[in-house]
């Protein structure tokens, strides 16, 4: 069953490749709007090779990796204190709910003035969106964990850390998984929308700065590589959680 | 439980942060932190000014058609997905792919596809919308008890009928939840488009005002686009609390 589905899937996105292939070498959609997919594989490969790229991409990736550590280690934290406490949640709630449509960017100016020009910016920028979901999930985990749970740590007489540390988080792992996977998806997407708008440096402004200069093939290529790392990152993320006691939750 | 024990917290908070923005305007200075009296007294100054209501209006009307397509597309391609398991387990790690794109990246493509203006806006609008709400859509469908289905079998339901009297009742509060993050996104999403190579819309003069560093103007246009999403997601949030208690 699973072979199969993993075959049409590969079915569907060849097909539309193929398609687009197809659309595009027989000219309904002009090239300077839209290159065809083997080009933008031929363009990729190109980018790879004569390793230009590289310093972009590990400043990338060292900035979205400390907007990930610290999204997850401070939206754990404040995520058990919210959900221990009724006040602080329903002073939160609404602003967690309304978080994403509030334009991070608008905060640049103020994180430049806070922390300098540079990474630690962007960093800031990838925080600010990816914390809430580690928040809001760790807050889902903790609210589902079972009664029984609370009785064996009294029973036990774990005192609060150690109650956390062996009932808490573990029972909230699946949840705490959701969490970790969007809170990477959006330290990602910060840091690379804010490099693309604001920054001059890195993976998101190599795009923008191929978009400017109408190098539309590189630019093809560069956001053919973004989808190809955001495609990878997905299925590390979905091959931990199909290993998790119960599949995970979706 | 009163209004006052149910939003008290909230508006305590909106109080704190207030204060710890007058506290940073003084550690820091105007040329960097606008105090709090004045940023609300430059956004009632904008509201009133003629050459901005016209960028105001472009960026509303962006929004709610991008909001409109996301809401149609995402839930129409939610349900169909969400009722047929072979189509669901085959799209949904293409379409969480997709989710979890930098979709700022996509944008050069939206523009080179629409052109510079208004539609460009909508669709990278429409394009952040949609795939929470199909995702929740898709979710809530699947999450449908079978005995709904089953007797939607027995009383000889039309596959329209069905989605009309039964998918769509019982997975409403669901499906609603998508639609106010997607709404959200789309809010977003517009902004973004109008802070990129635009002429026109509040994310224009938000960009101008970040680049000639004018703290003024970017605190004014920030407080009030946060005053609109936090009332957008407070009707959100109260009609959503009315349909889980319906349901």
């Amino acid at each position: 069953m699973t072979g199969s589905v993993a075959w049409i899937r590969f079915g569907v996105i060849a097909g539309f490749v193929l398609t687009l292939e197809f659309v595009c070498r027989i000219g309904w959609v002009d090239a300077r709007t839209m290159i065809a997919p083997s080009e933008m594989a031929l363009s990729l490969a190109r980018i790879m090779t004569d390793g230009e790229i590289y310093a972009s991409l590990s400043m990338t990736v060292f900035t979205i990796l400390a907007a990930y550590a610290i999204s997850v280690v401070l939206g754990t934290a404040l995520g058990l204190l919210i959900q221990r406490y009724d006040v602080l949640r329903r002073a939160t709630a609404p602003i967690l709910a309304a978080w994403y449509a509030i334009p991070s960017f608008a905060f640049y100016p103020l994180f430049i003035v806070l922390l300098g020009f540079g990474r630690p910016a962007l960093v800031a920028l990838g925080v600010k969106l990816a914390i809430v979901s580690m928040i809001a999930a760790t807050i889902d985990g903790l609210d589902k964990e079972r009664r029984v749970f609370s009785k064996v740590a009294r029973v036990a007489q774990l005192g609060g850390l150690a109650r956390i540390r062996f009932i808490t988080l573990p029972a909230a792992l699946p949840h705490l998984m959701t969490g970790l996977k969007l809170a990477f998806v959006y330290s990602f997407i910060g840091v690379v929308a804010g490099e693309f708008i604001l920054s001059t440096a890195g993976l998101g402004y190599e795009i923008a700065y191929a978009y400017d200069n109408y190098d539309t093939t590189r630019m093809y290529g560069l956001i053919l590589l973004t989808c190809v790392i955001a495609a990878l990152i997905n299925s590390c993320f979905r091959f931990y959680e199909r290993r998790l006691p119960g599949g995970g939750v979706r | 439980m009163t209004l006052i024990q149910r939003q008290g917290p909230f508006f305590l908070l909106c109080i704190v942060v207030l204060i710890l923005w007058q506290l940073m305007h003084m550690w820091l200075g105007t040329s960097v932190v606008v105090a709090p009296s004045r940023a609300v007294e430059i956004s009632f100054d904008l509201l009133r000014d003629p050459t901005v209501l016209p960028h105001a209006a472009e960026s509303l009307k962006a929004f709610v058609l991008a909001a409109t397509i996301a809401g149609v597309l995402g839930i129409g391609f939610g349900l169909a997905l969400g009722a047929r398991p072979m189509a669901r387990e085959v799209m949904e790690p293409i379409i969480m792919s997709l989710y979890s794109l930098p979709k700022v990246t996509l944008y050069p493509i939206a523009l080179l596809i629409f052109g510079l203006g208004i539609s460009a806006k909508i669709a990278f609008g429409a394009l952040h919308g949609i795939f929470p709400i199909l995702i929740f859509s898709m979710n809530a469908v699947r999450g449908t008890s079978p005995i709904f289905l089953r007797s939607a079998r027995a009383m000889r339901l039309s596959r329209w009928q069905t989605a009309r009297h039964v998918l769509i009742p019982a997975a409403l509060p669901q499906i609603f939840t998508g639609v106010r993050i997607g709404i959200a996104l789309a809010f977003l999403g517009t902004l973004i488009g109008e802070l990129f190579a635009s002429q026109r819309g509040l994310g224009f003069l938000l960009i101008g005002a970040i680049q000639r560093n004018d703290i003024q103007l970017v605190s004014a246009i920030v407080l009030l686009i946060t005053a609109f999403v936090l009332t957008l997601t407070g009707i959100l949030l109260a009609i959503e609390r009315r349909l889980r208690h319906v349901t």
